[in-house]
């Protein structure tokens, strides 16, 4: 025992970081460089090539801000092939060439720097520019100098390794759409610079000064709104067209309606010379309701909700020709019979036939799966999975587009429009809106008309005018824009602000298991078999050591520290296990058959059996383990809503699941990425709001096909196929704070609701009457407008407080 | 032909200069990284002595 704590206490007396990556040091590991400590050889030569060139500035602007570079050799041979790096560059010339590269690791100010400073580490480099929230990287460069595969090196050993997928092979240049921007210049422009030229109306003195130039100053406005009234508003009077044309009534209707009455109207009254127009409460209008559409979109762009298969998959792949030459491929080149060369963490692109070599394939990004699965020679591998080993030789079955995986795309649910899937809120209210306040304007004008034509005509448009539902219209993009970015700090992003809507209507949970509800970093480990001396148990984690598998190096972390020994003989074979001489000891870790121990064949867990001196000890048990809070959090979801469990692996773990979960929750397993969907349709065809929980690719097909799909990522920046929403897995058991919140935000939308039509309420008692001022109109609009941010502002908020 | 005219048109003028300073600013794509301007402005006092700030440093550890 003595040894344990002996152990435990050194580790806990120099928990030293790494002054490069910043993780903890092993003692043993420690590698003491220029007086500095770090965890491996890795970090160490990053930082030797950023003193060496001058670079040390990169450790000052913040604390350990690398990471450790990877081995990658042979990865990135694709870039060899010209046809390839023309679809990477953004821009190509005999001397200059522009790539943008995407780098998930950006994440700090150190990260930009050295990422600008490119051109002191690289001859032929002539500039580098960071996009630090799209976690890019633009380089501008002389092909003649150096190649785009040297410079992906540079990276790479630097700790910043880009990400080249086959994403990257099909979008060329991207267009962004800066409309909005242009939009609101403009309008607030037209706003601010008639603001000022009506001022002297405000104050109708009858002075000979204003009076000469009041036809001048109306003109002038007049010129000024044109812009606003025909680019900045355009787009509601094409919202409102198209609804009409659909027989939807949204919201647009009446803001394009008394948009064009507002001006009509104010063009007739300075050219009768009967006013001086709305023209100030026309562009206003305009602008208050662009700025919030402006707030409402709220992206993270280092994100995409967009995510298909294309995303994962390489662009390239080694294809072995019959000559045996080797040879760098687009993966849409490959055909049925080819043969591939798969390298250790390189990604399968197609369903295929194990030829050589015996595969450890990682199925994480698919099915959530932690555990490699070990294939043998003649087995078939699917696509999508990772190779962590040696090199494997494989031969095609399926091209890309026929593979197993990449099929569940040509499924109707990703090629449909998911642009109208369902009313907002907002519409919704417009529905009852826009009807009743077109009577209450005909029936004001049928009214007036016996009494004073002209009046009739002033009542009818200023009727038009005031109700205009800006505040309305206001209400739902500044309430969810900013429930937007609450979330967004607490790590759940969302693709947009229909998904609040969404989230508070659903009624059905649906949740994948693996992955999902059990986190891939950990596996909780069991040990059966006879007890181990403590000697013996330090054997076997000296002999683990020496071992890359990733069930070696999860067993390693579990078992305790101990003083560090030397293996002789050490051999891993693939497939089977390690084996080594210890203290004089024979030490074997491995699978059973490698063990020579057969009795059960148990497909249903994962282990590894221990063998020491040839007597058979006991196996260790790899469980999955389940994220942390999880049954709290079923606990309050079962209040409310209905709880499906999915699961595409075999019901090892029904047991475990029914004492975890609440009683009644339905759990289905064996169920394909296919079934997946068409038990989402199902729920949905009984009429349920379902949301879907999952992670992997195979759930993709459930994801687009529920009402809101939420992907759970343990790395937001790399891996989540397509959905409404990302959620960071350390966050996952908030998820109940995150839809409370969501149907608070309706709650304040209503709210905000009732006071927006109040105000409308007291400007048609003014418009009826026969009242309605430019002034008092100038006056309603914006104070109906800061009101209603500022309530949806504070309520939202408050509401974030007080659930937390 | 009296000043005012004269004012408001060098007024508007003004303002529709500026204007289309913010539409070339825009195109241009200065809009769209609205971070890392902000941090890389920071860079161009490289620190020279840096030895002995990573030794205070490592005091501190």
């Amino acid at each position: 025992m003595s040894i344990f704590v002996l152990g435990k206490m050194s580790k806990v007396m120099d928990t030293q970081n790494c002054f490069h990556c910043g993780l903890d040091i092993i003692k043993v590991e420690e590698i003491v460089f220029d007086e500095k400590k770090f965890c491996c050889n890795g970090c160490k030569t990053v930082y030797e090539i950023f003193s060496l060139n001058d670079l040390g500035c990169y450790y000052d602007f913040e604390k350990s801000p690398g990471a450790t570079p990877l081995d990658i050799s042979g990865k990135y041979d694709f870039l060899d092939n010209e046809s390839i790096i023309s679809k990477l560059l953004e821009f190509q010339e005999d001397r200059t060439a522009i790539v943008s590269l995407s780098i998930p690791h950006i994440h700090c100010s150190s990260c930009i720097w050295i990422l600008e400073n490119l051109q002191r580490l690289q001859k032929g480099i002539s500039a580098s520019q960071v996009n630090f929230p799209d976690k890019t990287v633009r380089i501008t460069y002389n092909p003649e100098l150096v190649s785009i595969k040297t410079i992906v090196y540079l990276l790479s050993s630097i700790g910043y390794e880009p990400y080249i997928s086959l994403d990257n092979y099909e979008t060329g240049t991207k267009n962004i759409d800066r409309s909005l921007t242009y939009k609101l210049g403009v309008a607030f422009f037209c706003f601010g610079n008639i603001m000022l030229l009506s001022f002297p109306e405000y104050f109708e003195v009858n002075e000979y000064w204003l009076d000469t130039y009041k036809p001048f100053f109306r003109w002038l406005i007049f010129v000024i709104s044109l812009p606003a009234f025909f680019y900045s508003a355009n787009g509601y009077y094409i919202s409102a067209y198209k609804s009409i044309k659909s027989g939807m009534l949204n919201i647009d209707i009446p803001i394009a309606l008394g948009i064009i009455v507002m001006f009509v109207r104010s063009t007739i009254d300075i050219a009768f010379n009967y006013g001086s127009g709305f023209f100030d409460s026309l562009t206003g209008l305009i602008f208050f309701m662009l700025l919030g559409k402006m707030f409402q979109i709220k992206t993270y762009s280092f994100l995409s909700f967009e995510r298909d298969f294309k995303s994962y998959f390489p662009i390239a792949i080694t294809r072995v020709n019959s000559d045996t030459t080797e040879e760098s491929v687009p993966v849409y080149d490959i055909q049925k019979g080819d043969r591939l060369l798969i390298r250790n963490q390189e990604l399968i692109p197609v369903d295929g036939i194990l030829i050589s070599g015996s595969a450890s394939i990682d199925y994480s990004f698919v099915t959530g799966e932690a555990i490699p699965i070990t294939k043998k020679s003649g087995d078939k591998i699917f696509a999508g999975g990772k190779q962590i080993g040696k090199v494997i030789d494989m031969e095609v079955l399926h091209s890309v587009s026929q593979s197993y995986l990449t099929q569940l795309w040509s499924n109707d649910v990703f090629q449909k429009d998911v642009e109208q899937k369902h009313k907002n809120i907002t519409d919704m209210i417009s529905r009852y809106f826009t009807p009743i306040l077109l009577l209450i304007a005909f029936s004001s004008f049928m009214y007036w008309i016996f009494i004073d034509t002209i009046t009739a005509f002033n009542v009818f448009t200023s009727i038009l005018i005031v109700a205009c539902p800006c505040a309305l219209a206001l209400t739902a993009p500044f309430t969810m824009g900013n429930v937007l970015r609450i979330l967004g700090k607490q790590k759940f992003y969302l693709k947009n602000a229909l998904v609040i809507e969404q989230l508070a209507k659903v009624d059905t949970i649906v949740f994948d298991k693996t992955g999902t509800i059990t986190t891939n970093k950990k596996s909780s480990i069991s040990y059966e078999g006879i007890s181990f001396s403590e000697e013996n148990l330090i054997q076997v984690k000296n002999l683990l050591r020496a071992s890359n598998h990733p069930l070696s190096r999860m067993l390693y972390d579990f078992l305790p520290e101990g003083k560090r020994m030397k293996t002789n003989d050490f051999e891993e074979i693939t497939g089977k296990g390690i084996q080594g001489m210890i203290d004089g000891k024979h030490i074997k870790i491995g699978s059973a058959l490698f063990v020579e121990k057969s009795e059960e064949n148990d497909i249903m867990q994962t282990s590894v059996h221990i063998m020491i001196d040839g007597v058979y000890f006991g196996k260790y048990v790899f469980n999955n383990q389940y994220r942390e809070g999880l049954d709290s959090l079923f606990k309050i979801l079962k209040q409310n809503y209905q709880i499906k469990v999915l699961s595409g692996d075999n019901d090892g773990e029904k047991t475990t699941l029914r004492n975890i979960l609440p009683q009644g929750t339905e759990l289905v397993f064996n169920q394909k990425p296919e079934q997946k969907l068409e038990f989402i349709k199902k729920l949905q065809e009984e009429g349920k709001n379902v949301m879907m929980v999952g992670d992997g690719l195979n759930d993709a097909g459930a994801l687009a096909q529920s009402n809101i799909g939420i992907s759970i990522s343990e790395n937001v920046n790399v891996f989540s196929p397509a959905c409404d929403a990302i959620l960071e897995a350390n966050e996952f058991q908030k998820l109940h704070y995150f839809l409370k919140l969501s149907k608070k935000a309706m709650k304040t939308i209503k709210m905000s609701f009732a006071i927006s039509l109040f105000y409308n309420v007291v400007g048609l008692s003014f418009a009826i009457t026969g009242n309605l001022m430019p002034l008092v109109a100038a006056i309603i609009m914006p104070l109906s407008t800061i009101t209603i941010v500022s309530f949806v502002t504070i309520m939202s908020n408050y509401y974030a407080k007080r659930l937390r | 032909m009296s000043v005012i005219y004269l004012l408001i048109s060098i007024s508007i003028f003004v303002a529709v200069a500026f204007f289309i300073a913010f539409i070339v600013a825009v195109r241009s794509g200065q809009y769209d990284d609205d971070y890392t301007p902000s941090v890389r402005m920071l860079f161009d006092d490289e620190i020279k002595p840096q030895k002995e700030i990573q030794t205070t440093e490592e005091k501190q550890n």
